[in-house]
């Protein structure tokens, strides 16, 4: 596969998967208001998917549409990152998840705007309205989990521990990456780090919670090595298709 | 949902359609705090592009006339008919009015 399909294809199955694992709230979350802006994002992050994998699609130039990409493939065929498939756990975990992964794609997204491939460039255009929603929702949410009662606190220090490891993986640069810039279509992960810290950093202190100590970063989404949690939750998010492929409605 | 004392307290959302109209009253959100209230407001009732400006208040702060006073205070408007200004000939040319 052409360097550039893969890199659209990462981007896509990152936000594919985010939006699957937040939809799984729907009809699940602790307040109405919350089911509503869960189901919101992950709205959101599935319209990113959606135009990722058709450009994927497109630059490999087999036939297959952001259908087929989501739909039939398997686990291994899966690029996204590791902390994306990770299980929602309580809501806390879940804004822990949401918290280090939107100010990332706001990161990526704001510089992603400006390059030089059009098509790239046009998606991220508008995903960055998105996500800096969603970064901004999940920092005031840390804030007010950390910053409230014992309880509240506890939980979300769990959460946070229980992602931490995932986050070094999200800025890891590798020949796919290096091609992209190249193309003009990609971004200097690495570089995003520092300023991803800072984020993170104002919006723990202000939750007076402490930063996670270092972590030796887990790694293997990108190259298809996932975790056994992404294999359940392709099996709920293809079924249709595998039962019935090919169903339209 | 057992414990009131617990619940988030209400908020009730008004939003600005588009820019020259003024904030309409739309329905209400629980939250914690009023930042939350806008995220939730924003999310319960912006998302087919309902709006350009939301306004959360706190539902305790709004006095509200006591429906077993409806009588006193609204039936005296219906004979007044000449409070409306509808006496007026409206020449046929005048359109914006």
């Amino acid at each position: 596969m052409h360097a550039l399909a893969i890199h659209a294809l990462r981007l896509g199955d990152d936000a594919l998967i985010l939006g699957q694992r937040l939809g799984e709230w729907c009809g699940h979350a602790p307040a109405l208001e919350i089911d509503l802006s869960l189901a919101n994002i992950a709205l959101d992050c599935v319209g990113q998917a959606t135009h990722f994998l058709a450009l994927a699609g497109e630059i490999e130039g087999q036939g297959r549409d952001a259908d087929r990409l989501a739909f039939h493939r398997d686990v291994m065929d899966f690029t996204n990152c590791l902390l994306v498939e990770q299980p929602n756990g309580d809501f806390a975990q879940t804004i822990a998840r949401q918290f280090f992964f939107a100010h990332y794609q706001h990161l990526l997204f704001e510089r992603m705007a400006s390059v030089t491939d059009a098509r790239f460039a046009a998606i991220a255009a508008k995903a960055v309205k998105e996500t800096a929603y969603h970064a901004k929702l999940a920092s005031e949410w840390v804030i007010r989990l950390g910053d409230g009662t014992d309880e509240s606190r506890a939980r979300m220090e769990r959460g946070l521990d229980w992602m931490w490891r995932f986050t070094g993986e999200i800025f890891v640069m590798d020949e796919i990456d290096s091609a992209a810039i190249e193309a003009g279509a990609g971004v200097d992960k690495a570089a995003l780090r520092p300023l991803w810290d800072a984020r993170i950093g104002a919006a723990l202190a202000e939750a007076a919670l402490a930063p996670p100590a270092p972590h030796r970063p887990v790694l293997g989404g990108r190259t298809g090595r996932h975790s056994e949690h992404l294999g359940h939750l392709l099996s709920d998010m293809q079924f249709l298709q595998r039962a019935y492929p090919g169903a339209t409605w | 949902m057992s414990d009131a004392s617990k619940e988030w307290p209400l908020w009730e959302v008004f939003v600005r359609g588009k820019g020259g109209l003024s904030h309409r009253h739309v329905g209400s959100v629980h939250a914690a705090d009023a930042q939350m209230a806008l995220a939730h407001a924003r999310d319960t009732y912006t998302r087919r592009m309902e709006g350009v400006s939301l306004w959360v208040l706190p539902s305790a702060q709004i006095t509200a006339s006591d429906p077993g006073e409806a009588d006193a205070l609204f039936a005296p408007a219906e004979d007044k008919v000449y409070r409306h200004p509808t006496f007026y000939t409206i020449p046929d040319n005048i359109k914006h009015i």
